[in-house]
This record gives C-alpha cells, sequence and structure tokens, in this order.
C-alpha cells in the first residue's frame, strides 16, 4: 500500500511513465541556458586562485605586494580574511577552502588575488610568493597506516577509531551479525583476496564556477554551479561569519556534478574578495585545478573472504575497507563496508571499515559513494568461487539474494525491494544467453545504494489560468524538472506543459538538502505531489464554499473538483481553471506546500552483464556488449532513467578500465588534464541497453526509488569479472589499464 | 600589453573586437561578444565543449587566439537556428535525451552539423570516431549518437 493507502500497483497514470521533452531542452540546445561561468556583472573583477605546488608544507610567508602593486589589481585575499574559531566541519570546510598553517596538499588554495581582467588576475597570481617549508608527505592509502608514515593532521582521529592504529587513521566502523568462524567452516571453499582501486574524478565537463557579491552591509548575492545551494549558503556563511538569511544563493545550470559538487570550494573565496572590493568577482576554475582541488573518490586498499557451499549457499562473508579520502576525514568506509554485502542474504557476515588521511585532496562523494569499490573486491571472489565450482554466477547470485524481510548485512530488514527482480531480468535477457566469442569474457555484478530522502521544501503556486509554478530547491542534474512536471500535472489533472519547474533561489523556500543521495526524484517529487495534494485540498474548500457543502463532501479527480456521491448533493464538476479564476475573490491565492525530512527512500539493486574483449598484445580491454537492469521502483520518465543507467554504467567503464589519479613520488598530481586522464570517449564505448524493473518504492505514493546511483555501483565488478574471464587471470586492481594487463598476463605465464 | 582591433563575421553579423593578444577566441566569444554558448570545459582542446566553426573547419575555440579571427567566418551554436525553427539536431537531441546536464551539448550540436555537412549518411562508428574528440559524462553518448544517426537519416528523406 502506498503512502495515501492506495495499491501502488493498481495506479492508473496519465502523465507519470510517459516521454516528454524536457522543460530545459530548448535552452540546452541553443546556447542560451545559463550554467556557472556564464554569469557577468557590472563592475565585476575576476579572481584566481594561488595553490600550493607541495604536498605538504607549512606555509611560513605569503608576500603578495609585487601583486598588490600592479593597477589591475583590487584584492588579495589569505586565510587572515576568513572567520576566526570555528568548529567542526566548519573548520575542516574552511581548512580545504584556504590553506591555514599548513598546506596539505599539491593545488591546496593558499591565497587568492581578484583584477579587472582574468589575465591580469592570472599575472598576479604567478608575482604572489609563498614561502613554504615542505613537510614528509604521504598520498598511498596502506602507506599512510603504516607505522613510519608522517602524520598529517594530529589529533583528528575521533573515538571510534581503537588503540594502536596511526594518527592517520581518523574513523572505524564495524558491522555485521552472527559468527564468520563458524560459517566458514561450513564452506566446500573458502577465497580471501586483496584489491585495490585508485581515486577517479567524478569528471563533469563544467569547472566550478561562480559570481559573488558581499557588501559592508552584510548582504550577499551568490551565483554558482552547485549541486545544493542552501549549503553553499550555509558554508559561505559560516566561513566568513556572515548570518545566513543575508546571503542569497541561486543555482546557476550544472555541468555535471555527479556528487563532486556538494562540496563548496570557491564560492565563500569569491565572496571574502568582493567583501574587500565592494565589487562583484568572478571566480572560475580551469580544468587542472578542478582535477589538483575538488572531486576525486577515496581510493581503495580492501581484502574480502567468502565462504560458499557446493550449492552455491554464501556460509560467511567478511571484509576489510581502507579508505584514503584525503587530508580530511569523511572518506565514505562506513558506506562501502555497509554496501559490501547487501545484495546477499548472510547468516555470517562482518565487516570493517577505515577512513584514513593522506596528501591528497579531500574525497568529495561520487555516485553511490564507496559502493562501487565494495562490489569490485566481493563480486569478484563471488565470480571466482562461482568459476572454481562451476556455478552459473547468476544463478548463485538468485540463490543468495536479499529479499524482503532479509536482514540486511548492516542492520536493517529489508522492506520491499526488487534484487531478485533484477536478476531474473539478467538471466532471461538475450545478451545472457548469447554465445561468447572467442578472446572475449562475460561478466555479471550486482550492485547496492540506500537512496536518501532528506531535508526538502517545495511550494506549487496555481495561476488564474489553471496552470502551475512549482519552486523546487534542489537542483536539476539529471532532468529532474521533467519528472517534477509530470508528477505535479498527474496530480492536478492538467497538461504537463501546464507546470512550470524553477530551482528557486535559497530566499525563497525552506532549507533543502543538496541534489544527492539520489533524492531528488523521491523527495522533491514525494514534496512536489504532497504539494499538489495540498493545492486540490485547497481547491476542493472553494468548490464546496461554492456548492455550500462540507468540504469533506468533495473530491478531487484528473482536475476537477466532485461531489463526493449523492449525499453530497448533485453538482457539476468544477475544473480547476473554473476554481482558479476568481480565487482572488473566494480566499485569496492558492499555494500548495510541503515541508518535512521524507524518510521513505528505497534501497536499489541493480545487475549488470558485460562482455569485454583483450588484446593479450597490448593489453587494451574494449567493452563490447553491455547491458544495465536496475530497479527504478517507479520510472517518472523512462527515457531520462535509461539515462541514469546509461551515464552510470559509461562512468563505471572509464573507473574500470582507465582512469585514475596518479601522483609522483613528489606528491604532485601528475595527469590534471583530460588528455592524461581519459575518460570515455565517443569511439570507446558501445551502446548501452538499459531494462527498467520496477518494484515500487512502499515510501513513496507512486513507488518512486532513486536511480541515479546504483548504476554505478555493479560496472567495476562486471567489467573486471569480464576481463580477467577472457583474460584468464583474475584482475584486483583498478583501472585494468593495459600495463597492469599486461603484468597480470605475465605474471600469469611466468608462473 | 596592448589590444589588438580584429574584424570578423560572427553567425553572419559583422563584429568587431579588441583583444590581448594572449586571450583565445573562446574568450572573445564568451567575454566580448556576449557568446556563453560555447564553454570552456578544459582550455586544453581534449573536451570539445567550446567546438565552434571558423571558415567552416570544426575548431576548438579554446585552442585559437582571438587575434587569429580576423576577417574570418565563425559559427557557434547559438547560430544553429537562426528563426522560430530548431535545426533537426536540436530537436533530435531533445527528442532523445541526447543531453543531461547540457554543458557538452553547444559543442556536440556543432560538431554532429559539421559531420552532417560532410557526410550525410555516416556509420555508427563514423559518427562515435567523429565525436571522439567532445566529452559527455552523464550519457554514455548512446542516445547522442541515436539522435545523430536520425537526424541523418530525416535529413536524407527530406531531400
Amino acid at each position: 500500500m502506498g503512502v495515501e493507502g492506495q495499491n501502488i500497483e493498481e495506479m492508473q497514470f496519465k502523465v507519470v511513465g510517459t516521454r516528454p521533452n524536457r522543460p530545459d531542452g530548448i535552452d540546452k540546445v541553443t546556447g542560451r541556458a545559463k550554467f556557472g561561468a556564464d554569469a557577468y556583472a557590472a563592475g565585476m573583477l575576476h579572481a584566481v586562485c594561488v595553490r600550493s605546488p607541495h604536498a605538504h608544507a607549512k606555509i611560513v610567508k605569503i608576500d603578495a605586494s609585487k601583486a598588490e602593486a600592479m593597477p589591475e589589481v583590487k584584492a588579495v585575499v589569505t586565510r587572515a580574511d576568513f572567520a576566526e574559531g570555528l568548529t567542526g566541519e566548519d573548520w575542516n570546510i574552511l581548512e580545504n577552502v584556504m590553506a591555514g598553517e599548513k598546506a596539505l596538499y599539491d593545488g591546496h588554495t593558499v591565497a587568492a588575488v581578484a583584477a579587472t581582467s582574468p589575465i591580469a588576475a592570472r599575472d598576479a597570481a604567478k608575482l604572489i610568493k609563498v614561502e613554504y617549508e615542505i613537510l614528509p608527505h604521504v598520498t598511498d592509502v596502506d602507506a599512510a597506516m603504516a607505522k613510519d608514515a608522517p602524520v598529517i593532521r594530529d589529533g583528528t582521529a575521533d573515538n571510534s577509531v581503537p588503540e594502536g592504529l596511526h594518527a592517520n587513521v581518523v574513523r572505524y566502523h564495524e558491522s555485521g551479525h552472527g559468527d564468520v568462524d563458524i560459517g566458514f567452516a561450513e564452506a566446500d571453499l573458502v577465497i580471501e583476496d586483496s584489491f585495490q582501486t585508485e581515486a577517479t574524478h567524478q569528471g563533469y565537463i563544467e569547472p566550478h564556477a561562480c559570481l559573488a557579491q558581499l557588501g559592508s552591509d552584510g548582504k550577499g548575492e551568490v551565483w554558482c554551479c552547485t549541486q545544493g545551494h542552501f549549503n553553499v549558503q550555509k558554508v559561505c556563511a559560516a566561513l566568513l561569519g556572515a548570518d545566513s538569511s543575508q546571503i542569497r544563493v541561486t543555482a546557476s545550470e550544472i555541468g555535471g556534478g555527479f556528487g563532486g559538487k556538494t562540496a563548496v570550494f570557491i564560492e565563500p573565496v569569491a565572496l571574502a574578495l568582493s567583501k574587500k572590493t565592494n565589487r562583484p568577482v568572478k571566480l572560475v576554475m580551469n580544468r587542472s585545478e578542478v582535477f589538483r582541488a575538488t572531486g576525486p573518490t577515496s581510493s581503495t586498499s580492501m581484502d574480502v573472504k567468502i565462504g560458499m557451499k557446493k550449492d552455491g549457499t554464501i556460509t560467511a562473508a567478511e571484509g576489510v575497507f581502507r579508505l584514503q579520502g584525503g587530508a580530511f576525514p569523511g572518506a565514505p568506509m562506513e558506506f562501502t563496508a555497509m554496501c559490501a554485502f547487501a545484495p546477499y542474504n548472510l547468516e555470517n557476515v562482518n565487516q570493517i571499515g577505515y577512513d584514513v588521511i593522506a596528501n591528497r585532496p579531500k574525497q568529495a562523494a561520487y555516485r553511490a559513494p564507496g559502493s562501487p569499490m565494495a562490489a569490485f573486491a566481493v563480486e569478484s571472489i563471488i565470480d571466482e568461487l562461482c568459476n572454481k565450482l562451476g556455478l552459473d554466477p547468476i544463478e548463485v547470485r538468485l540463490k543468495n539474494a536479499s529479499k524482503e524481510g532479509t536482514r540486511s548485512s548492516y542492520g536493517p530488514r529489508f522492506e520491499r525491494i526488487g534484487l531478485v527482480e533484477t536478476l531474473e531480468e539478467a538471466k532471461n535477457h538475450p545478451h545472457y544467453s548469447a554465445p561468447i566469442e572467442e578472446g572475449h569474457g562475460r561478466g555479471v555484478s550486482c550492485g547496492f545504494w540506500f537512496n536518501h530522502g532528506g531535508e526538502t521544501a517545495v511550494t506549487l503556486a496555481l495561476s488564474e489560468d489553471g496552470t502551475a509554478a512549482l519552486s523546487v530547491g534542489t537542483p536539476d542534474i539529471g532532468g529532474s524538472r521533467a519528472s517534477m512536471c509530470q508528477m505535479v500535472a498527474e496530480e492536478l489533472g492538467i497538461a504537463y506543459d501546464k507546470v512550470r519547474t524553477t530551482i528557486a533561489d535559497t530566499a525563497t523556500l525552506g532549507y533543502n538538502e543538496v541534489s544527492h543521495g539520489s533524492r531528488v526524484t523521491y523527495a522533491s517529487g514525494l514534496a512536489a505531489i504532497k504539494a499538489a495534494r495540498d493545492a486540490t485540498d485547497k481547491l476542493c474548500s472553494r468548490a464546496a464554499a461554492r456548492w455550500g457543502i462540507d468540504k469533506e463532501a468533495v473530491y478531487w479527480e484528473n482536475g476537477f473538483a466532485k461531489p463526493s456521491g449523492s449525499n453530497a448533493g448533485e453538482f457539476d464538476p468544477i475544473p480547476l481553471e473554473d476554481l482558479t479564476k476568481d480565487m482572488g475573490a473566494t480566499g485569496g491565492p492558492i499555494v500548495g506546500h510541503y515541508e518535512a525530512t521524507p524518510e521513505g527512500a528505497g534501497v536499489s539493486f541493480a545487475t549488470h552483464i558485460v562482455d569485454a574483449k583483450v588484446d593479450r598484445e597490448t593489453g587494451q580491454t574494449s567493452v563490447v556488449r553491455y547491458t544495465v537492469v536496475q530497479d527504478a521502483g517507479k520510472a517518472i520518465h523512462p527515457t531520462y532513467v535509461e539515462g541514469q543507467y546509461q551515464g552510470g554504467a559509461a562512468q563505471g567503464i572509464g573507473w574500470a578500465l582507465n582512469e585514475e589519479y596518479i601522483y609522483g613520488d613528489d606528491g604532485r598530481l601528475q595527469n590534471s588534464g583530460f588528455l592524461d586522464y581519459r575518460i570515455p570517449v565517443a569511439s570507446d564505448l558501445p551502446m548501452i541497453d538499459t531494462v527498467i524493473v520496477e518494484v515500487p518504492n512502499p515510501g513513496h505514493p507512486y513507488g518512486v526509488r532513486g536511480v541515479g546511483e546504483t548504476s554505478i555501483c555493479p560496472p567495476l565488478a562486471a567489467i573486471a569479472n569480464a576481463v580477467s574471464n577472457a583474460a584468464g587471470v583474475r584482475l584486483k586492481q583498478l583501472p585494468m589499464s593495459p600495463p597492469r594487463i599486461l603484468e597480470a598476463l605475465d605474471k600469469q605465464a611466468n608462473g | 600589453m596592448g589590444m589588438t582591433h580584429v574584424s570578423t563575421t560572427v553567425n553572419g553579423d559583422r563584429e568587431e573586437f579588441l583583444c590581448d593578444p594572449r586571450e583565445t577566441l573562446l574568450d572573445v566569444l564568451r567575454d566580448k561578444l556576449a557568446l556563453t554558448g560555447a564553454k570552456e570545459g578544459c582550455g586544453t582542446g581534449d573536451c570539445g565543449a567550446c567546438s565552434v566553426t571558423v571558415d567552416g573547419r570544426l575548431v576548438c575555440a579554446c585552442l585559437m587566439l582571438g587575434v587569429e579571427v580576423e576577417g574570418k567566418s565563425i559559427d557557434t551554436v547559438e547560430g544553429i537556428s537562426t528563426d522560430e525553427e530548431l535545426h533537426p539536431l536540436q530537436t533530435k537531441f531533445i527528442e532523445y535525451a541526447a543531453l543531461q546536464c547540457g554543458i557538452c551539448t553547444p559543442g556536440i550540436l556543432v560538431a554532429a552539423k559539421s559531420l552532417l555537412e560532410r557526410n550525410p549518411d555516416p556509420t555508427e562508428t563514423e559518427v562515435r570516431y567523429w565525436l571522439a574528440g567532445n566529452l559527455c559524462r552523464c550519457t554514455g553518448y548512446d542516445k547522442i549518437i541515436r539522435a545523430v544517426m536520425d537526424t541523418a537519416a530525416e535529413i536524407r528523406e527530406a531531400t
């Protein structure tokens, strides 16, 4: 049963489930959509950041006198221009936004300058002399945990960390149930192995950009590309010692984020420069800065052990997951640990996570943060067990699959979930039964993500002409304006194009959590539906007043207020536009609201099938066929759901095969550009087939589950399984770049 | 450094500007001519988000200097449709959801239009290789390739 008591599976939709054109389509194909860097203001200055070339260094002195002597230069800011006395996460963010006593990674901002042109600002940045005392550094996760590793930020560890660990281990997680020793003893085969993944970047094509103004009256305006402008507002206020409500933030169109634009980097810097100059300041990162100072995922080192019976039953599973998250706490090791075994119904399971700091940029969320790496390790071992025991990989997964009521590996029992359905669809897909070509290998993997609700506020204002304007506070990162319009149109009973959805600024709505956790279609969608129901409730009241009957005797259906049965009286249904046209005289504007923190986000699962071929001479790998099967709960706009599935798979292919942060011995990032950090291009990829499974989420009125993140959970493992099966050797390190493949083949040939 | 006076044609209109010899064509288009359709994704010619044509040749505007376009004719995404009707590529891109965030879309449309002008009947492989210089991080390219192929078919049928 749904939230409002309706049986979701019996709901009939008119607009939901159709594929209308996106409302931002024409803006985006004509070049007039305004992204972060597309804003200009009269009298605007241009800012450039000065960044540390060292992985770890004490900042001895910053001399900006030569830069300040340039006539074009209007201001320089350093840490001294930001709030003092911050604690907790505010202090961590400030430390990252503008270095204090130490530069903690290559690319860490130590100063910034504003000048009258971008070229003058770049020239000036070069004239700012920073004197450093270089300190020993560490960038590798295992090295950072070793006894002799330099301590990066002593005292960062919280009280979850057991005694005896290095000071760079800053958080610890352990969960599970049963007794793994008993479970392993029951197994016919136990496989234990170690896996590593390198850090990857979200790789959004739009660099971080903002235009900011802050006056001496404390009133500020920020325009920026972000996944969450309310968070930008909160962080800017804290870092500048300003009042939140006095800083109005407007989200631009966002040129990709994938989690990386949930963090705040440049907006407080632009505001600080604006405060000093009383002029608007534009700050746009270049690509190298994006790589060096924003985003990447954690790098990982993982040990996983799984026991299986000859019939495929998993008897026990345990994993240790070490995540390096840059110089700040927050690597999502608990997610890695909790997602690792979530697809399986296990009696004995234990997982441990370590959050490890190192001299790299602070990790940021990237699509199901932490989960894809776990799946890589776990699903590789399951594949190996299937190979050794001669079992079908989908049958084994079906045998052990989590279902409704299963006690999850991380604790709670699952509500209704769709893993079995994705596995059945995968098993019956023509891809799975297609013959495997000579030299090719096939891989399968499941993936899991929690999905999320979060603080949400929307308003829905009806116009006199019977159209509707929805304001949401969650930036549209995947076509959500279209799905919001569909859900509102469905509830009001009006046409899709009679609804306009706007991403409202921070002065217009209550707080909205960032667009993350695959939460937007779920939470803002639920909010839009509830706001529409609030509005139709008010419409019913107006109709009741007109008819002179009780409000309870009126209901809303397909765009009309109707009397509920003959007891209510005989009245002709009143269409929406008939009620809105004189609403000023019948009680005033009709606006629907919803403000809450919905907590019914349904978890989701996916199963991917991949065929890959490996060139044994060069180590070159290519993905030749790819199929995504994922539970969407309910696909509001199926084409955009497919787009999420395909996008996640493509990013996973890049992560699995090519993408990695490469650090030199000097601790400097060696590939901070798209030439050397190679994301998949069109000629690298096949078409990506998709199957949308719909097992309704009981926590959403239409059954929606988030779809954005789960799509990147299976690819690393599915591709690794395909490549390993093609190469005849198990690949345990990502990316599976040609040198690594050749190394694995050499090792195998030499025993 | 002194500014250079440049006369050029952009989307059919005569334009003049003064530019620093270090400014790229992309800087000029965006900052001086207010044509922000072309995007800077990398500044190194790797992402193609700033794709424009100069005298009919597809280039990355970030790899050309503003002073180089004296007397030349530049076409940008803003010039793809000049009246109420969208270009068929633009229509198909919306219909196929060949864009998600849309940051790469201007460059991909300029590049795809350039392909179809040269090759009205490209194979999937030809489309994939022609667009290999345009990075898209959202879509996995599937719907982009389909939109371009279907546009090509539609244009062929219409002519």
